[in-house]
């Protein structure tokens, strides 16, 4: 496989006498789903924290396009094209797409905001994903669906050339035609050259898109495995057991 | 017919329909105060012979000046989920200040204004810094400074009770008119300019491939506004002296232009700038607005500045009006007025939806039913109960439309 486009080395973090992380290896490849599974309480969201800047690690390495990297901030992951989506959405109701899709990053000429430049780019953007459902990129998000808003959100985190987009359960409140839908965009996101990673309970939903999993125990990384590797059984005896006969866990390759 | 028609008028349905459907939504905006405003004149008008005259309408305005002024503040304070109470006082304190400045001291008028202003946003700071950073609910912040601007009020009115202002400008603002020649120069600038900017929008829209406004549905808000404007204007350029040989009155009061402007630049800065869209924002998800990184306690403190800000200008407009400050100065009714007023205009009091039109719109249907009433014959008392069952109306269907929305 080709060299990751990030990878976590030897991740460690504590709260206070809470061991969280220890010594978690991760990698995230362009153009692929990961989907980073785990109990609740195994350090999911700590991990992605530690990416996206929010948490910084006690101590291990970030290597960005093999490149050793200092993530201290959700502006330095930002900055590195690390997007987050929140597993509830942080959309304004009140705001129409475009200004959602825009919010804290509008684009402006002078001090007046860029409405047309803006609007233009939202429609590009969701073209590309080819987002059909929204009708109108200016109502406002109070009317959309849960896909649609989840749909949003998404866009918004690829809207800024973003290289990583970490999805937080982005179908865990769906109905089942909606998270086909915004499994299908998921599916496309890493057809159209991003990493995405994807922590989600949903096995089937794993199963359906991923390229990769892995699997968090209790703060360490059990495995980290190609789909087509396992089978779902064994996803969840790493998931509540760390280990799965036949699977190599990640310890023990070192 | 021919297709390029049929598209139009297929166009104008669903022009229609998407305005339909936004208010089904419960997003009615400033229609119940625009239907309330229209009903209101034809109810008065039919009961009083006085109510529709040029002298009543010049009359009303400049009643509802500083109340609309200070709606005007209180809209950004609002569209953030908060309130200010203390608005009222704010203007009395602000006032109080101007006119010392200019009574006791000798200070030039332009620069006592400046200074009642700066007072004011100062004052505005200290209010949104104790709600913004240390959070304490603005309800309780600003019915504290309700009650210790009054005193400080009283303390600067002193033992006179009330401070005289005699400075030409500062009375001039409710007590003067434009020419009537000047007030025509002065609705056409307007008219053309918003025409221009209206037309430029629509182009630019066009030329980017973007759907814009219907250019039919335009045309006829923008005839209907400024039609009803120019006979607003008309109206006020009939002499309304009842002694023209000794005094005339005649053309747009001096107040009307200051209220204009402050409605330009704050339409402005809501809609077209990154502070007023975060404004928005917060009031409509601040954590929402703060993982986007914006710093949601600047934009509150913020938006308390400019709301103090304002009254202090309302304070002036009060100063102009009663000749003097008194202790009572911005009390009273004033801040629920004025709350009614952006309510009424269709400003939520739950934050994220209102402008600043609705401050005018809401402040005339509160003047028109305070001076309908007067004119009437009613007790202040029936009036109070009107207006603030009009308030409650208003209230109610912000949150049942709310309701309705979120469903």
């Amino acid at each position: 496989m080709s060299t990751p486009i990030l990878s976590l080395r030897g991740v460690n973090k504590s709260f206070g006498p809470v061991h969280v992380l220890r010594d978690v290896d991760f990698d995230v490849h362009a153009g692929k789903v990961t989907a980073l599974v785990g109990d609740n309480g195994a350090g999911k969201s700590t991990l992605i924290k530690c990416i996206a800047g929010i948490y910084t690690p006690d101590h291990g390495d970030f290597l960005f396009e093999g490149n050793k990297v200092e993530i201290n901030g959700p502006r330095d992951a930002t900055s590195l094209g690390i997007e987050i989506v929140y597993q509830d959405l942080a959309l304004c109701d009140n705001l129409d797409i475009v200004h959602n899709m825009f919010l804290g990053r509008e684009k402006k000429r002078g001090s007046v905001l860029d409405e047309i430049a803006m609007e233009s780019l939202a429609r590009k953007t969701l073209d590309g994903l080819s987002v059909r459902t929204v009708k109108s990129i200016r109502q406002t998000v109070a009317s959309l669906s849960g896909g649609q808003r989840q749909t949003v959100a998404i866009a918004r985190a690829v809207l800024w050339n973003s290289k990583i987009v970490i999805l937080d359960e982005p179908t865990a409140a769906l109905g089942v035609a909606q998270t086909e839908q915004v499994l299908n965009l998921v599916r496309r996101l890493a057809d159209n050259g991003l990493a995405v990673v994807l922590i989600s309970h949903n096995l089937n939903d794993v199963f359906e898109v991923a390229d990769n999993i892995a699997a968090l125990y209790l703060g360490q990384m059990a495995a980290q495995v190609d789909k087509n590797e396992v089978i779902p059984r064994q996803v969840i005896e790493l998931i509540t057991t760390g280990k799965s006969a036949g699977v190599e866990s990640a310890g023990a390759k070192k | 017919m021919s297709s390029s028609e049929m598209t139009e008028t297929a166009m104008l349905k669903g022009a229609m329909h998407d305005y339909w459907s936004r208010i089904k939504a419960g997003d009615i905006g400033s229609l119940p105060a625009v239907l309330g405003l229209i009903v209101l004149c034809i109810v008065f008008g039919s009961m009083s012979s006085v109510f529709l005259t040029p002298g009543n309408f010049a009359n009303l305005l400049t009643q509802a000046a500083a109340v609309i002024v200070i709606a005007m503040g209180l809209v950004f304070v609002l569209l953030l989920g908060e309130i200010d109470l203390s608005a009222g006082y704010t203007a009395g304190v602000t006032g109080a200040v101007l006119v010392i400045l200019i009574t006791n001291h000798n200070v030039p008028w332009y620069l006592a204004l400046i200074a009642a202003i700066f007072v004011g946003v100062v004052l505005g700071f200290g209010l949104g810094s104790l709600v913004a950073r240390l959070g304490i609910p603005s309800f309780v912040v600003t019915l504290a400074a309700f009650l210790a601007f009054q005193g400080i009020l009283l303390l600067l009115a002193g033992e006179g009770g009330t401070i005289r202002v005699e400075d030409k400008t500062i009375l001039a603002v409710e007590n003067s008119n434009l020419t009537p020649t000047l007030s025509w120069i002065f609705f056409i600038g307007v008219s053309v300019i918003y025409v221009l900017v209206g037309l430029n929008r629509i182009n630019s829209r066009r030329k980017a491939g973007l759907k814009s406004e219907l250019i039919n549905l335009w045309v006829l808000k923008t005839v209907g506004l400024l039609g009803v404007t120019g006979l607003a204007v008309f109206a006020l350029n009939v002499e309304r002296s009842n002694n023209p040989d000794l005094v005339s009155l005649k053309g747009i009061p001096y107040v009307v232009p200051v209220i204009l402007l402050i409605l330009v630049i704050g339409t402005f800065v809501l809609s077209r700038t990154a502070f007023g869209r975060h404004i928005y924002a917060v009031g409509g998800n601040a954590e929402a607005a703060r993982r986007a990184g914006i710093n949601v306690k600047r934009i509150r403190v913020t938006a308390f500045m400019i709301c103090s800000g304002l009254s202090a200008i309302a304070g002036m407009i009060f100063a102009s009006r009663q000749n003097s400050v008194s202790p009572t100065t911005g009390g009273s009714s004033t801040l629920l007025y004025a709350v009614g007023a952006a309510v009424i205009g269709g400003t939520s009091l739950f934050g994220g939806k209102g402008k600043m039109r609705d401050a005018i719109l809401g402040g005339l249907v509160v003047a028109v039913i305070d001076n309908g009433m007067g004119l009437l014959g009613y007790a202040a008392g029936i009036k109070f109960i009107v207006t603030g069952l009009v308030l409650l109306i208003s209230a109610g269907v912000d949150a049942v439309s709310r309701k309705g929305a979120s469903v």
